[in-house]
């Protein structure tokens, strides 16, 4: 199958892991990924809270672009692009005479032909009965599936079905092996905006989510964002001064999860970058040399 | 000729202060047709009338104008004074010029000429009214009661109790309703069954009563006292004479984990069930969906321990045609389920549980037997939360009414879950209280003061899982909306009061109309509160609106009495104000061409099909007829007919044009 990428700034920086065991695993699903030419920031975070026409404008650049590449559908992996390009889309979609602005304004036409996809919407696609037969192994451990904010919400432009309790995530892991477990944090918020200016605000709300995803006995937190990645790694100090404890359970993505079903090793999928150790590479080869198979 | 009289009020200082009467009765006087005119300072009062009376007589007159207050006030009274005077009652005409001139406008010429105005159009109207006479209808003298709850019941025996027969209809297998399934009730913890189920014996022994349960009105057609209902007997797959109620084949029956719609799904039952102990009639129904025999043709292992040889699976739905004069709607309501909430787990946790759930938990005949056990492992609950307006009042979840019992409910809940388990902590979540009524609040005060119950203000955000506890997130907005989490066992949401199923497919085959959220809709919400827009069909209950038990009983006897005040007639009398088709002399018969989109207009189904024949029955036309029995005269085929064959009498065509060209003339 073939799909448009659009990744985004995050996926080249601070979670540049992400994209790395996305290409790594692509193969193997079957997965072959054009990436959108000249793409540009989507504008998240600052750009819809200064000036609307901007905000709309970054986003129709990308998708413009898209189409002039004749993609049916782009996949966008980072949950706060995925965001913006959707809103966009839909009130675009909803005002002709805004669609004509943003148009003029970025000098290109602009249908809002493209679908657009997120990590789970083409996971779901892909990762067929199957594809997974041909895994060499399984992800056998239990986690908990973090969704954060913006994989679901706003419901009206993400048609999410169950918005406080999705299932999307879960079902694919449970395709891989895995055992998700029922917990209460699935949709909080991590503090992602906070990550860099009140970092003490992030280790509370952080906080909350690793010790409900410890209580339940999670061996690691799968996520699809990366916002809620890096604050619930990169910012584990600061969430271990605000709850008092020290944890260790690691936050992976869920590419990365796929990538260890299939055997991939740790650094073609990124998974030395992280800052919390992920300890479950241990197991995984420790149960895989119990059963006989290497690595 | 026309010999018209006016007559204009002064309504003491009601009309004369802003408008010159005298003026306007001389001026009237010179109206082409006017031969009478005069003011008087009250119309209404005896010496008044008179004045009408005696000019009628002296003056000869074939048109009478009141110029006073609103029809609505005072029309019947000028119409009798007319009719006493030998004046056909129907050719006297009330001009409004209280409500819509004096008391709207200042003292001024222009207010007077407004009036005068108003009068010269009602002259112009009078003048081509026709002598009308009123509608008898016969009225058959049996109610049909719709639905066996408390509402049902309560209209049932007040009818039966005042003479008249009635059908009384329930759709599950025994009547009760939800009050059967109560625990106790507010503001008197009375125990629910002990107080109805004596009422719901009397129905079942009430010689004026025939009862028809498993059963389900079909379709209505007719009018008001002359109604014809189908009804459907649903197959019990028993032979109800031969049946003891011996209950030998509930022990019988194999599958006994059938989820009991009576205890809310928290206990079980078998195929072949009773619905609970006290049901009436006491005697079984086989439910086909469950039974083993009717989905894999094999078991009729009830059929062999049947004392009585009573068990009948080859029965069939039974259809029965009755005719009643009157209907009373009771059907009731239902709750929203716990999975109607997402916030709250869509319903995947076995512990939080709906208000109702609750009261069966709480019931001696419950699944517990009275005791408190929670749902997921059967322990006692140290910890409770109930959560007030669960769905109710809120438009994010399209249900913007107040559903009116929750509030009392979870205070009697509160409060029995205090009773039963004294060392527990009980926490209530609300928006406001609403305790109107009587001992209402003081009920509410005493779950506070006297029981401890925690009463926070603010929403419950979310519910979740943690350690076997549900971990409750509210706010108290009373403490400036500091963070609340209640680490609870068990959680009861008092969620919103809904229409029953099936309530919108009921209306439309009874010809009733109802609101956006399915209940249905009452003809005056003030003054009317118990009849439909539909004559001869009445509401009571919670199928209205949402209703606690005195409500419902209230409405139920005003409905009673509604029916017995029809009933009290040999014919009903109806005004003549109802749509005629025209007929006209042969070779047109009507100018009627039968396309009969009146009929599909009629909001009151009074338009039926008439065949014109020949003496030897030879088919001439088919054209539409009003029954004016069934005509409410709103006039909607007046308006749609093409080929204005249609006039509402007292205002027809030719009348309101008169009318209207009068005001430009």
């Amino acid at each position: 199958m073939k799909v448009g990428l659009y990744h985004g700034c995050s996926l080249e920086a601070s979670s540049r892991e992400y994209l790395e065991s996305l290409r790594a695993i692509a193969p193997a699903l079957k997965l072959e990924l054009e990436e959108v030419q000249n793409w540009n920031c989507c504008g998240a975070s600052s750009a819809h809270a200064m000036d609307h026409i901007l905000a709309l404008s970054l986003p129709a650049e990308t998708l413009a672009q898209a189409e002039q590449q004749s993609m049916k559908e782009v996949l966008v992996p980072c949950a706060a692009c995925y965001g913006r390009l959707a809103a966009t889309k839909a009130e675009l979609a909803e005002n002709q005479t805004l669609k004509q602005q943003i148009s003029e304004r970025i000098e290109m036409p602009y249908a809002g032909s493209t679908e657009i996809l997120t990590i789970l919407d083409i996971l779901d696609k892909v990762l067929t009965a199957d594809v997974v037969k041909s895994f060499p192994q399984k992800f056998s451990h239990k986690v908990v599936c973090y969704y954060g904010c913006l994989l679901v919400r706003p419901p009206k432009i993400t048609k999410a079905q169950r918005v406080e309790d999705p299932l999307m995530m879960e079902d694919i892991l449970k395709r891989i092996g895995a055992q998700p477990l029922d917990w209460g944090m699935k949709t909080e918020c991590c503090g992602a905006s906070f990550s860099i200016t009140r970092t003490d605000l992030v280790g509370m709300m952080s906080g909350k989510i690793i010790e409900d995803a410890i209580l339940r006995g999670a061996e690691a937190i799968i996520v699809a964002c990366p916002m809620c990645q890096s604050n619930l790694d990169m910012r584990r100090q600061a969430i271990e001064k605000a709850m008092g404890k020290r944890y260790s359970i690691p936050v992976l993505f869920i590419t990365q999860a796929i990538g260890l079903a299939l055997g991939l090793d740790s650094s073609a999928l990124g998974l030395k970058r992280h800052f919390v150790p992920v300890s479950l590479l241990e197991n995984q080869e420790a149960k895989a040399v119990a059963t006989g198979k290497s690595s | 000729m026309s010999r018209i009289g006016v007559f204009v009020c002064h309504c003491g200082e009601n009309i004369a202060a802003t408008v010159d009467c005298e003026k306007v009765a001389k001026t009237c006087a010179k109206i082409p047709g006017v031969v009478y005119s005069v003011d008087y300072k009250y119309m209404c009062s005896d010496p008044g009338q008179n004045l009408i009376r005696e000019a009628i007589k002296e003056k000869k007159l074939t048109g009478v104008v009141v110029a006073a207050c609103s029809p609505r006030m005072h029309e019947p009274t000028f119409r009798r004074a007319c009719a006493e005077a030998g004046l056909n009652p129907y050719l006297c005409e009330m001009a409004n010029i209280r409500e819509q001139c004096s008391w709207v406008h200042p003292k001024s010429k222009a207010t007077t000429q407004k009036a005068i105005d108003i009068i010269s159009t009602l002259v112009a109207k009078v003048k081509r009214n026709r002598a009308l006479f009123p509608i008898q209808v016969p009225v058959t003298k049996t109610a049909l009661v719709i639905g066996g709850g408390i509402a049902g019941i309560q209209a049932a025996l007040d009818i039966a109790n005042s003479g008249h027969k009635v059908v009384l209809v329930e759709r599950e297998p025994s009547i009760g309703g939800h009050m059967a399934q109560l625990s106790e009730t507010f503001p008197t913890l009375d125990c629910s069954q002990c107080i109805l189920t004596p009422r719901m014996v009397e129905v079942a022994q009430h010689p004026n009563i025939t009862l028809y349960s498993y059963s389900e009105v079909e379709s209505l057609s007719g009018f008001i006292g002359n109604f014809t209902a189908r009804i459907r007997k649903k197959a019990k797959s028993i032979d109800e004479k031969l049946c003891t109620g011996c209950g030998e084949c509930m022990n019988a029956c194999p599958i006994k984990k059938n989820p009991s719609e009576f205890n809310m799904g928290l206990g079980t039952r078998p195929a072949i069930y009773i619905p609970f102990p006290q049901a009436i009639p006491n005697k079984p129904v086989i439910d086909r969906e469950r039974c083993t025999y009717f989905r894999t043709g094999k078991c009729r292992f009830c059929e062999t321990k049947c004392p009585a040889q009573a068990i009948r699976f080859d029965q069939k739905d039974e259809l029965i045609d009755i005719q009643v004069g009157a209907v009373v709607v009771a059907t009731g309501f239902n709750v929203v389920g716990t999975s109607f909430f997402p916030e709250y787990g869509y319903g995947k946790y076995k512990d939080v549980i709906t208000g109702l759930q609750f009261e069966r938990l709480l019931s001696a005949s419950g699944p517990t037997l009275g005791e408190l056990k929670r749902p997921s492992d059967g322990s006692t609950p140290k910890k409770i939360a109930f959560i007030a307006c669960a769905g109710s009042r809120d438009p994010a979840k399209g249900i913007e009414y107040c559903s009116k019992i929750c509030c009392m409910y979870t205070a009697k809940h509160a409060m029995l879950y205090k009773h039963k388990v004294p060392d527990g902590d009980a926490y209530v979540f609300y928006m406001d209280i609403r305790a109107g009524g009587k001992g209402y609040d003081e009920f509410v005060r005493r779950a506070i003061e006297e029981d401890h119950v925690n009463y926070i203000r603010g929403r419950v955000s979310r519910i979740y899982e943690r350690n076997g506890k549900l971990i409750v997130c509210g706010a108290d907005t009373l403490l400036g909306a500091e963070p609340v989490e209640i680490e609870a066992d068990m959680v009861v949401l008092a969620t919103a009061g809904i229409a029953n199923q099936g309530a919108e497919e009921l209306a439309q085959s009874l010809h009733i109309s109802y609101d956006h959220h399915q209940f249905f809709a009452e003809a005056h919400p003030k003054l009317r509160p118990v009849e439909t827009n539909t004559a001869g069909i009445f509401l009571a209950g919670a199928c209205q609106s949402p209703k606690d038990i005195p409500d419902s009983v209230s409405q139920a006897s005003a409905a009673a009495s509604k029916v017995s005040t029809l009933f009290s007639q040999k014919e009903l009398t109806r005004e003549p104000v109802v749509a005629v088709i025209n007929r006209t002399a042969p070779p047109v018969y009507s100018t009627c061409v039968g396309c009969f989109m009146c009929q599909s207009a009629c909001p009151f189904n009074a338009i039926e099909r008439e065949e014109i024949r020949t003496r030897d029955g030879k088919l001439i036309k088919t054209v539409a007829r009003v029954n004016p029995g069934l005509c409410q005269g709103c006039g909607t085929c007046v308006a749609l007919c093409r080929s204005k064959s249609i006039d509402l009498q007292g205002f027809s065509n030719e009348q309101v044009y008169a009318e209207v060209t009068e005001l430009f003339a």
